[in-house]
């Protein structure tokens, strides 16, 4: 697709076009995405599943800009991501999107309310003014009472919460998610997927949620299925 | 939070591991400081010798001894304003350990070559009334708790007196200052006609002489000239500015300058690979948490400055602990007493500052490229 098509407003906030993505381990080459076209759009819940290996991970990247494609175009809010470079690449993630793990990935030695903070100090705003943008990023996920506890002290739902509250803090175009649920019992996991559900439908959050779980997927308002590098809207048997 | 809280949060990670990365370094400091010391206290006097003086000695060895009466043909030499004479007493003061030079001088002149010793005007009296009377440098009289009218028993190991002993009391009348911090207030003066008089052997015998010439430019001249006056005779001179004989002595213990630079040398070595270790092993570990730095918007200039100013912080802080101390420590001065003078320079001060930031550069510029370079996608999976 050209550039032109990625810029026109048709609605779409996320374009991947023919975007192919091989990895070379040693004299080996792995296709690991093939030909693959994806629409979503702005304010949609989409749930990514697939089996293990599938490539699920590495089209989530190569949709936040961490890594680019092979072959093929990424569009990002009208952004070509694929063609920007490393620096501006950066620059375009932190503030576009907004990332959370499967294992939380918080700084240990950081408390939550530091933790949400990280993405705030490559802005321009105060320290008063991100002091505001935290306490009602812990407040969405309802953790402001434990900002002052570093991540051993709190369990692995809080843990996850604190890394939704650190994807969302600076009020990104696209949150992506990596198995957010991937490392927690059902009950926490439920929690999680509430609190994503709430960003969708309450704060009009467009989110891109990788998971092997249909029971996570069932949340999303769409599900897509990777399998060998290719997508379908069909569940594969 | 400011980038600082996010490095001060890394370094407090593993405490121990940066304790005693910390503790290293701040001995190397210290150990710099010492050194710094002990080097300006060997090479200080080198100088501040006067530019205008000469020490003129026996052409074979400062242990020869010199005629009394070279000191007229001296001043008769065009260029030569003034020529007093010392000579090597060689007492012990209650113990061997307790070392400071003793000299028999000419009171008056000895003080007028001299200038940069301070010796209030009523001591200068009372010692000029004194046959007996000496004077002593600040610091050995705080070594010893001198005070004056103290009565100073030396035992000299080469001049015996007429009755034979080797028991020599003087009377103590004066306490000089130094005019700049590097004067050496160590040395003991008493008088030379007490000395002469009461002495056995080597009568009409001096060990050396200080020479003030007139212009400094011509000191060159003027010493060939006193060495060309006394050639050929029984006591040849050899003349040379004060500044090389001070050097001619330091150089006897070792070229003092390559012994502390060879020490600092190895130390900083060592202390270089074990910051440098620490750093790296912090980098490693951290992986997975640059990755998700670099996920969130930082770039790979911003991920590399957190980690070299992570090494530099560490070394500063060493770094300025160590210098710190060894400030202290050497302003209570020379713990032995025997040195001339024992002090930190400003200057090696701020070098060290400088070598501590460099040590943070060096150390953390490898594990901060390697930061760099991290791959996001790669990273993140070693979480």
């Amino acid at each position: 697709m050209s550039e032109q098509t990625a810029n026109a407003g048709n609605g779409m906030l996320v374009q991947v076009d023919g975007v192919e993505k091989v990895f070379h381990r040693g004299s080996e080459d792995i296709h690991v995405l093939r030909d693959l076209h994806l629409q979503v759009p702005a304010g949609e819940f989409l749930a990514l599943m697939g089996p293990s290996g599938s490539g699920k991970s590495t089209l989530l990247n190569l949709i936040g800009g961490l890594d680019r494609p092979t072959n093929g175009t990424v569009a990002v809010a009208g952004e070509r991501v694929d063609t920007l470079s490393d620096r501006r690449l950066a620059a375009w993630r932190a503030r576009h999107i907004g990332f959370v793990f499967q294992l939380y990935n918080l700084l240990p030695v950081l408390t939550a309310e530091r933790n949400v903070e990280l993405p705030l100090l490559l802005t321009h705003l105060s320290r008063a003014e991100r002091r505001k943008h935290v306490d009602a990023a812990l407040a969405v996920v309802g953790l402001l009472d434990r900002a002052k506890h570093f991540p051993r002290q709190l369990s692995g739902g809080e843990q996850q919460r604190v890394g939704i509250a650190r994807g969302i803090v600076t009020d990104p175009t696209l949150l992506l998610c990596d198995e957010p649920t991937g490392d927690l019992d059902r009950k926490a996991g439920d929690g999680i997927l509430d609190l994503l559900q709430a960003l969708n439908r309450e704060h009009g959050k467009t989110i891109i949620m990788v998971t092997h779980d249909p029971h996570a997927s069932a949340r999303a308002s769409r599900t897509v299925y990777l399998n060998k590098g290719q997508l379908s809207n069909e569940p594969v048997t | 939070m400011s980038y600082l809280y996010l490095v001060w949060s890394n370094l407090k990670r593993k405490k121990l591991r940066s304790l005693l990365t910390l503790l290293s370094i701040v001995v190397t400091f210290v150990l710099f400081g010492y050194l710094s010391a002990i080097k300006q206290a060997l090479t200080g006097g080198v100088t501040m010798a006067g530019a205008d003086r000469l020490i003129v000695r026996h052409k074979v060895s400062i242990i020869q001894l010199l005629p009394e009466s070279y000191k007229a043909r001296m001043e008769r030499i065009p260029g030569v304003v003034l020529a007093t004479h010392q000579t090597w007493f060689g007492g012990i003061y209650q113990d061997p350990k307790n070392f400071f030079m003793q000299n028999p001088v000419v009171p008056e002149e000895f003080l007028d070559m001299h200038p940069e010793m301070l010796l209030p005007p009523e001591q200068k009296q009372a010692w000029l009334k004194t046959r007996t009377g000496a004077i002593v440098g600040r610091k050995t009289a705080e070594r010893f708790g001198w005070k004056i009218g103290d009565k100073i028993p030396i035992q000299s190991t080469i001049w015996a007196q007429k009755d034979g002993k080797r028991l020599w009391v003087f009377d103590l009348v004066g306490i000089y200052d130094g005019r700049e911090k590097n004067t050496d207030t160590t040395p003991f003066f008493f008088r030379y006609d007490y000395f002469e008089e009461a002495r056995i052997g080597g009568k009409g015998l001096v060990g050396w002489y200080t020479i003030r010439v007139k212009d400094p430019a011509q000191a060159a001249a003027v010493a060939q000239k006193v060495d060309a006056e006394f050639e050929n005779s029984s006591a040849e001179t050899k003349t040379e500015p004060e500044g090389a004989f001070i050097q001619g002595w330091v150089s006897q213990v070792g070229d003092i300058a390559l012994i502390t630079a060879s020490i600092l040398g190895a130390v900083f070595f060592t202390i270089l690979l074990v910051t440098g270790n620490t750093m790296s092993q912090s980098v490693r570990e951290r992986t997975g948490e640059l990755g998700v730095l670099k996920a969130i918007g930082f770039t790979n200039a911003q991920v590399l400055a957190l980690v070299l100013l992570e090494s530099c912080l560490l070394a500063l802080l060493g770094g300025t602990l160590g210098l710190g101390l060894a400030w202290l420590a050497t302003s209570r001065g020379d713990p032995t007493g025997m040195l001339p003078l024992f002090y930190f320079p400003h200057r090696d001060l701020i070098l060290g500052l400088g070598f501590s930031l460099a040590l943070g550069v060096v150390t953390g510029v490898f594990p901060a490229l390697q930061a760099m370079r991290l791959r996001v996608a790669d990273a993140l999976r070693r979480m």
